[in-house]
Parts: C-alpha cells; structure tokens; sequence
C-alpha cells in the first residue's frame, strides 16, 4: 500500500471512531434528541459547505443559488420516497442527479459571467427554483410536502457526508482541481495553458450543485417535511457564511465553518434575538481581523484534519 | 527549404475605429528563432494575441503547422502546440511553484474523473509521472528548491523563469515569449538569452520573441519583423535591420547607429 493510501486510511479510522463515539453516545442517551438534531444539521450543513467551496472557494465562480438545488434535492427525493414509494437510496441518488441536472442546465448560460454578474444571477435563479416549486400543485404548492418518511439517521448522513468530502477532497487534488484551481487564479492564463475554461466550470458548478441536492434530500427525510420557505436566499447566505467564515478554498475551512455555526445558532436557540446578534458581531470580528478566513485558502494536515472533524461534535 | 510553422496571412484587427493591426504577413519556419519589435503601442502583443486565438482576427488567416488556427479558442490553439508568456506576469498566483507547473500538464492526462476519485493506481502512476516531469523542469530553471513556495513570493526574476517553465509544460513545437527580459538587468538579460538559445535546442522548439532589450534581441534572434502603427515596415536579419533606414527612423535612433 503506498503513502496517499495509507493517509486516506488513517482519515477514514479516525471518522469510523467519531463515528461510533458519537453513535454510542446517542444509543446511551447522554446526546439527547435536540442535540441529535444538531448533529445532523452540522452533516447536512458540512455537505452543503464544502460543495459550495467547491465551486466558489476552489473554481472562483461566485454563487449564491445553494438554496435552490438544495430545494430540487428535498423535493426529488421525497417525491421519490413518498409518491412513487420507491428505496431511500434511491431518493438520494435521484434527487443529486436532478439537482446536477439542473445545475448544468443553468451552468452553461450562466457561467459566461463574471464576478458580480455571476452572483446576482445565481441568486435569482435560486430564488426562480423556490418560487417554481411554490407554484407545482402536485409537490404541495406553498403547504409544502408533508408526510415525508424519516430515513435519515445519523449514521446514514454521516457517512455520505464522509463519502463527499472525500470526494472533494479527491477531485481537488487531482488534474481536474487543478484546472479548476487555475481558473480562480487567472482565467486567461488557464486558457493559454490549453485548459477548456467553460468545461470546468459547469463541471465544478455541476457537481456542486450535486451535492447540494444530496443534502436537500437529507434535509426533508429528516424533518418530515418540505417547504419552500426552508430554502430562501436566506439559507444560501448561511452556506455562504461558513464557507466565508472558514476561508474560501478551504475545504477544512468550510468544515469547521459549518460545524461552528451550527453548533452557535443550536447553542443560541433559546435566545432567538440574541442569534444574529451574534452573528453579525463573529463576522465583523473576523473582517476585521481574519478577512480570508479561519483558514485562508490552506488545508490543514491530514492528521489534523481528521483530528478537526471530531472537535464540536 | 525549410517547412513553415506559423503563416500569418494578411491578418487585420479593428477595434473599434481603431485599426490595431494592418495586414500583417508573417510566416515562421520550424526551427526558427525570430523577433518582433516595434515602438511602444505598436500593436506587437495584439499581434501575438491573434496568433494565440486571445483575439481573433477582423480580415485574414493564421495556419500554424498546416492547420488553420485563427478563430479558434485559446485553449484550443495551445492544445495545437503553441505556449505562450505575458508581458505582465500571469502565474497562478496563490497555488505553489510545482502546481503552476503541473497544471500546465492537464492536456496530456488521460485518467478520467473516476480514477482521480477513487485514486486508483492509473491516477496515482500519472500523477507521479507529472510530478516527476514538472520536477525536472524546474531543475532546469532552477526553481526546484522552490517548488512548495507560493508563485507570488518568489522574485521578479523567478517569477519570468516559472512562466517560461510553464509553458514549456504544456509540451509546445512553438513558444511565444511577450517581453521576457522585461525589468531585467543586464546580467540577467545575458542569462536570459542563453537560456532561449539552450531551450530552443534540448525541447526542439521555435521561438517568435517579443522584446525591447535590443541587445537582446540583435543577440539572439535570427530574423526580425518591425511593426510601427500596426504595419509591418521592416523584415530582415538583425544585420538587415541595423541598417534600415526606415526602422532606424521609426524606431531604434541612435542607439544601433554608433
């Protein structure tokens, strides 16, 4: 077995003995349900945190449209489950091909912009999928779905998450990150080096939105329930938030970025009015003194890396 | 007779009303080590953008190695084999000296997005052949002690090597060099051009040169064309070009005339 291998490895033992800390925890109790919940929201939260860095720390394409695919995800996959009455793990593995459908789909036009441009359509085509799927009877219209079956378990979120993040972590760091990471760093020069710009862009932007939809589908069979006000521009924000707050290009970053802000809002939920005070004062804290991030754009090592990922949890 | 490269065919560029370009014709032969020079403004790099497909042409063709090269993308014409420098440094800034090396490779790997994901031994045979491969070529430039630093912190003299490093990693039959010894002192110039003369032998390359540094330029090129206001007025051996009456009124003054 050679060394890259041997690393993955040893990431992997460390997450099966998160794993079973925090299962066993559970099955004894000492983790109650609320906190269980906020469990599950840091995996959901992880998963959508590290696909948007994909696409916004690694590729430089500036979207805030998260919400929207995650919306396709949720709803596909309960559509899956609950109407057509088929398996969970086919729910989830339609809802990530809707929600990268659709991702390409809106990719290829889209990406021709830059900068600011990029960011207001991206934040209008979210809010387009919301209101569309607002507007589809056979989904439940504005009530929502109700009724969903509740597949998700900590076990099952926990795992796909690990499967994503290596993933990730794996695309990043092989040619086809690298193509991506040249494209954040200077467009013309990628193009000159023969990398076909367009191409890793709606890949990046495809697979993102991907995984976004993965999360969706999480989401809905967890809380029972699907409704077009759980994924406002507001919930894009949120996403946007931990990535920003971890360090954009940081796929640690973004990790711990989830897990601190959920972790801050689950820890705030009896003072409501208090949360994003909060808030608002960790982010200008961090402007002002962190601008790039917890992390800027490194990662940390891999031994710490899976040291990072039992801390708040 | 040698073979023909790079044929530029009454290529013209308007922007605007601006006619940057005026019916260019150019042609490099394989092997060949040739300058274009020309005042400031002359349009020399909006040339080299066209050859490159950053622009494409108003009126005209380009073929390079036969094929037809003008209207096609960027990427598409460096996939043909051709490399390109800018005049203002473009590295990837924030990633390190070797990742700016081995993304110049993405063209020749051929493990697909499965194998990267699941890290098979295609992915990782490969991906030590690139490794090895950038590694050697900035022991060539010099840089290897550098390879995990950041691009942007290397100096300015480091930083026009990578660029060059980066370029010939896209494995080029045709290197586009924009101002390479722009900033540079006159040691390093003298460097510089012995580093051109030796590259073009160890990778077999042809070489079109922008460049300032007269020295330079009458130093190591085998050929010169001379823009002035978009029209190309001179063409010649730099012994040729020394004694043009109308580059030497345009463009080089005094200084060759002593």
């Amino acid at each position: 077995m050679n060394v890259v291998h041997k690393q993955d490895l040893k990431i992997f033992i460390a997450c099966a003995v998160l794993y079973a800390v925090i299962q066993g925890l559970i099955c004894l109790e000492i983790i109650d349900p609320f906190w269980e919940l906020n469990i599950v929201m840091i995996c959901i939260n992880i998963i959508l945190a590290v696909s948007l860095n994909l696409i916004n720390g690694y590729t430089g394409q500036f979207s805030i449209g998260h919400a929207g695919f995650m919306a396709v995800g949720a709803y596909m996959g309960a559509v899956v489950t609950m109407m057509w009455e088929y398996p969970f793990a086919l729910g989830i593995v339609l809802a990530t091909v809707a929600a990268g459908v659709l991702g390409a789909l809106i990719g290829l036009p889209t990406l021709r912009l830059n900068g600011d441009y990029l960011c207001i359509a991206t934040l209008g085509l979210g809010e387009i999928i919301r209101i569309c799927i607002l507007n589809i009877e056979y989904v439940g219209g504005a009530s929502g779905l109700m009724g969903i079956p509740r597949e998700t378990t900590f076990t099952n979120v926990f795992w796909i998450m690990i499967v994503i993040v290596f993933f990730i972590k794996n695309f990043k760091n092989s040619a086809y990150g690298r193509c991506c990471l040249a494209i954040r760093e200077n467009e013309i020069a990628a193009d000159t080096m023969g990398i076909n710009t367009t191409k890793y862009k709606v890949m990046a932007f495809t697979l993102g939105a991907a995984f976004a939809g993965t999360a969706g589908c999480m989401f809905s069979h967890y809380f029972f329930i699907a409704h077009p006000a759980s994924f406002t521009f507001m919930r894009s924000f949120d996403v946007l938030t931990m990535v920003v707050l971890g360090g954009l290009g940081s796929m640690t970053g973004s990790i711990v970025g989830a897990m601190l802000l959920t972790f801050l809002s689950a820890a705030l939920s009896d003072f409501p009015e208090w949360r994003m005070i909060i808030y608002s004062i960790t982010m200008i804290v961090l402007m002002l003194y962190r601008p790039q991030g917890l992390f800027g754009n490194e990662e940390l090592s891999k031994e710490m890396f899976g040291r990072l990922l039992g801390k708040g949890k | 007779m040698a073979e023909k490269l790079l044929e530029v065919k009454n290529v013209s560029i308007v922007f605007g009303g601006l006619r940057a370009v005026s019916d260019l014709k150019m042609y490099i032969d394989k092997g060949e080590l040739v300058g274009l020079i020309g005042p400031n403004g002359a349009g020399k790099t909006t040339a080299f953008n066209m050859i490159t497909g950053v622009y494409t042409p108003t009126e005209g063709e380009i073929y390079f190695d036969g094929e037809k090269s003008s209207g096609k993308k960027s990427y598409q014409v460096t996939q043909m084999g051709m490399a390109r420098t800018f005049q203002n440094i473009r590295l990837f800034a924030d990633l390190s000296v070797i990742d700016n090396v081995k993304i110049a490779y993405n063209m020749h790997v051929s493990y697909g997005l499965g194998n990267a994901i699941l890290r098979d031994k295609k992915y990782l045979a490969e991906e030590e052949v690139i490794t090895d491969k950038a590694m050697d070529l900035l022991k060539i430039f010099h840089l290897e002690d550098l390879a995990q630093e950041k691009a942007k912190n290397l100096p300015y003299g480091q930083q026009r090597r990578l660029e060059i490093a980066r370029a010939l990693a896209t494995e080029p039959k045709f290197l586009l060099l924009d101002e390479p010894a722009a900033g540079m002192n006159p040691q390093e110039t003298h460097e510089l051009m012995e580093m051109i003369r030796w590259i073009r032998e160890k990778f077999n390359l042809t070489i079109l040169l922008i460049e300032h540094d007269m020295s330079l330029v009458m130093g190591v090129c085998e050929r010169i064309y001379v823009l002035e206001y978009g029209m190309l007025i001179a063409q010649g051996t730099p012994e040729e070009i020394k004694h043009n009456r109308r580059v030497i009124e345009a463009y080089l003054g005094e200084e060759v005339m002593n």
